[in-house]
């Protein structure tokens, strides 16, 4: 699909609408009000240009905690987040039992995912396995960090995916850093793509702060995989511009002149100055979209901080089926 | 109605679940043209073909990993562990994410899926083909764990398994897969899971076991008979949930309790039993709750005798009924 002028403004309003929202967390944060936070800041263009060639409701996603992005382009709203992020009862993606961005929505085909890091790989390459068992039209996508590629488990689901030809997009959001740790003590390679070539499918290396190269290197991918072609493994490389978390101090391990260095790369600023020089965007337009994506986000915080917390009386419930077939 | 080993009634229950439900598969090492290294899966690849009976790479955290994300997809995968001892790879996706999905997505998600592993020593596996892993899933709530100790249990609990609508650990003794031989109905049925089986009545002492050491159980309980002394002994089947009423209710009867396991004695699977029978029926005790169990060592060596001294077996069993018989 040829990106359209309004495909060019949708992505660009869920890009400042995943910012803003993740700065609005960081708020809530301060404020005392939500216990932990973990952020997309820096990802946007990866995680919206990968996203928006995905079919929502139709093609698999099994994300992990850093895709709030993802989840806004595939349909998840800012309340949807704000009622994960307060651990509120209607939280869609655990009914908060899970921490804030551990995502999940059934109807989307969003699927649940944990916290060490890497075990959801293997479950994308089960869902590939199974739609082409199956012989399904939908492909499967699956994101993880570079410092994750570390683990057996992403091995394992790439090495089952290229010896059955899955169509399994695998994508590596390469932030540099694995809390504190730099890609250069994670592997000895410069491209985590570069891993493709052992499992028998191709590697591509994005830029992954901006949003028209990964929008098409994964239309290229699904394309590949609904022909029937097999997995891809995309390599976006992202910028961290946050600590890894709320509880996380980058400071400790990150020069001044490099938290200085990567504001300039901002994928946000990037895609903006693209949208006015080529006349998609001007100054009031930029304008209007920003009061419309705040109007949206203080909503969200306003009724998730009004929606219920959990009932006690359901800590016991949903071990095992409750309706057994 | 024909005869069969436990292996054969094994195979018969996936074989008529898969001719029954196209969403069954079964993924494992060796699974298909090998059909399995005890063969249990043997003939079903010429059967249902490679993509129903799939070799799986030598990786045991994506049979159990691959087999999860095609379950919340919508099949009902069945994924060979060949030996017991080597689930351990796949600890983190059985704990972390199979028995949780569920719980974790508020209801959303679910794992209906089997994991099956030959367990058990005996057979001169040594340190890494003979283990008894079971403890460790039943620990995890969101499992179920499942040990058949007969050929009409085995088929009946295969095929509720596969229709579970929740994960399930579905251990086979590998010492009883040729050795116990019995008469399996070729019609379709189920034996339930969370529900035991008293497979010998008596009046003098209660023998909770599953695996090995309830058939070990059951000729103790014929030397003990021989002596005045009848053993009731019930096969637990069910390991979580666990059918406490049968349990309670024969303990109630018979007022003393032995446990056989071949697991390592502390904190097997003995240990909860024990602590649920003080908690809900001590006053019906009339002697200590008692054990036989493997060694607390790390694991079972491969020099027969040294074997045999780890292992369980019928001369224990019977000597610690007559302990109890004592009381």
């Amino acid at each position: 699909m040829q990106l359209e002028r309004d495909d060019l403004l949708k992505m660009y309003r869920l890009m400042l609408l995943a910012r803003l929202l993740d700065e609005r967390t960081w708020q809530l944060n301060r404020q005392g009000k939500a216990p932990f936070v973990i952020s997309c800041q820096g990802h946007e263009a990866a995680q919206v240009g990968a996203a928006y060639a995905l079919k929502p409701g139709k093609d698999w996603v099994v994300p992990y905690y850093r895709d709030l992005a993802v989840m806004l382009t595939i349909g998840f709203t800012p309340l949807d987040h704000m009622l994960g992020l307060l651990g509120r009862a209607d939280d869609p993606n655990s009914g908060g039992r899970q921490m804030p961005s551990h995502y999940s929505h059934r109807k989307l085909n969003i699927v649940t995912h944990s916290s060490p890091t890497g075990s959801q790989v293997p479950h994308a390459s089960g869902i590939g396995l199974a739609i082409k068992m199956r012989g399904d039209d939908a492909v499967v996508w699956t994101s993880f960090g570079e410092g994750t590629s570390s683990q057996g488990d992403v091995h394992e689901a790439m090495n089952l995916a290229g010896v059955y030809n899955l169509p399994v997009i695998f994508f590596c959001e390469n932030n540099g850093y694995a809390i504190s740790v730099p890609q250069k003590k994670q592997m000895g390679i410069e491209n985590v793509a570069d891993r493709a070539a052992g499992y028998g499918f191709p590697g591509v290396v994005v830029d992954g702060t901006d949003v028209i190269q990964v929008y098409e290197a994964t239309a290229a991918a699904v394309e590949r995989a609904r022909r029937g072609e097999g997995p891809t493994l995309i390599e976006a490389k992202c910028l961290r511009l946050t600590a890894h978390s709320s509880d996380d101090n980058e400071r400790t391990y990150r020069s001044p002149d490099e938290l200085k260095a990567i504001r300039s790369q901002d994928p946000i600023t990037r895609f903006t100055d693209y949208l006015m020089v080529e006349g998609i965007l001007d100054e009031a337009s930029q304008k209007r979209i920003r009061e419309e994506v705040m109007a949206q986000i203080n909503e969200a915080t306003v009724m998730a901080e009004r929606a219920p917390l959990p009932d006690p009386a359901t800590l016991e419930r949903h071990v095992y089926a409750e309706h057994e077939a | 109605m024909p005869e069969m080993n436990l292996l054969e009634a094994i195979r018969a229950g996936i074989d008529e679940m898969m001719a029954a439900d196209e969403r069954v598969y079964i993924i494992g090492e060796d699974v298909g043209k090998r059909g399995g290294v005890f063969r249990v899966t043997e003939g079903l690849v010429d059967k249902y073909g490679e993509m129903r009976v799939i070799d799986s790479p030598l990786a045991e955290s994506i049979i159990v990993g691959s087999s999860i994300g095609a379950a919340m997809y919508g099949m009902r995968p069945i994924a060979e562990i060949q030996f017991a001892d080597f689930i351990f790879p796949a600890f983190n996706q059985i704990v972390s994410e199979a028995a949780r999905i569920r719980y974790r997505s508020n209801g959303a998600w679910d794992v209906p899926m089997v994991i099956r592993a030959p367990f058990g020593g005996g057979i001169h596996g040594a340190l890494y083909h003979s283990q008894s892993v079971e403890a460790f899933f039943a620990h995890v709530p969101g499992l179920k764990v499942v040990v058949p100790s007969t050929p009409y249990d085995a088929k009946g609990l295969i095929k509720a398994s596969i229709e579970d609508p929740d994960p399930v650990l579905f251990f086979e003794h590998k010492k009883l897969y040729r050795l116990i031989k019995g008469q399996v109905p070729e019609e379709d049925y189920r034996v339930p899971i969370g529900v035991a089986d008293v497979k010998r009545e008596g009046s003098d002492m209660t023998v909770l076991s599953y695996g090995l050491t309830l058939h070990q159980s059951l000729e103790a309980a014929e030397q003990l008979s021989a002596e005045g002394v009848e053993v009731e002994v019930v096969d637990l089947r069910t390991l979580r949930p666990l059918d406490k009423e049968t349990i309670l209710n024969s303990v109630r009867k018979t007022g003393k309790v032995l446990i056989a396991y071949e697991d390592n004695r502390f904190l097997g699977y003995g240990a909860e039993l024990a602590a649920i029978i003080s908690e809900e029926v001590f006053e019906h005790l009339d002697g200590p709750i008692m054990r036989v169990a493997g060694a607390d060592v790390p694991a079972m060596p491969f020099s027969p005798p040294l074997e045999e001294a780890f292992m369980p077996s019928t001369e224990k069993i019977a000597a610690a009924m007559r302990e109890l018989a004592g009381y």
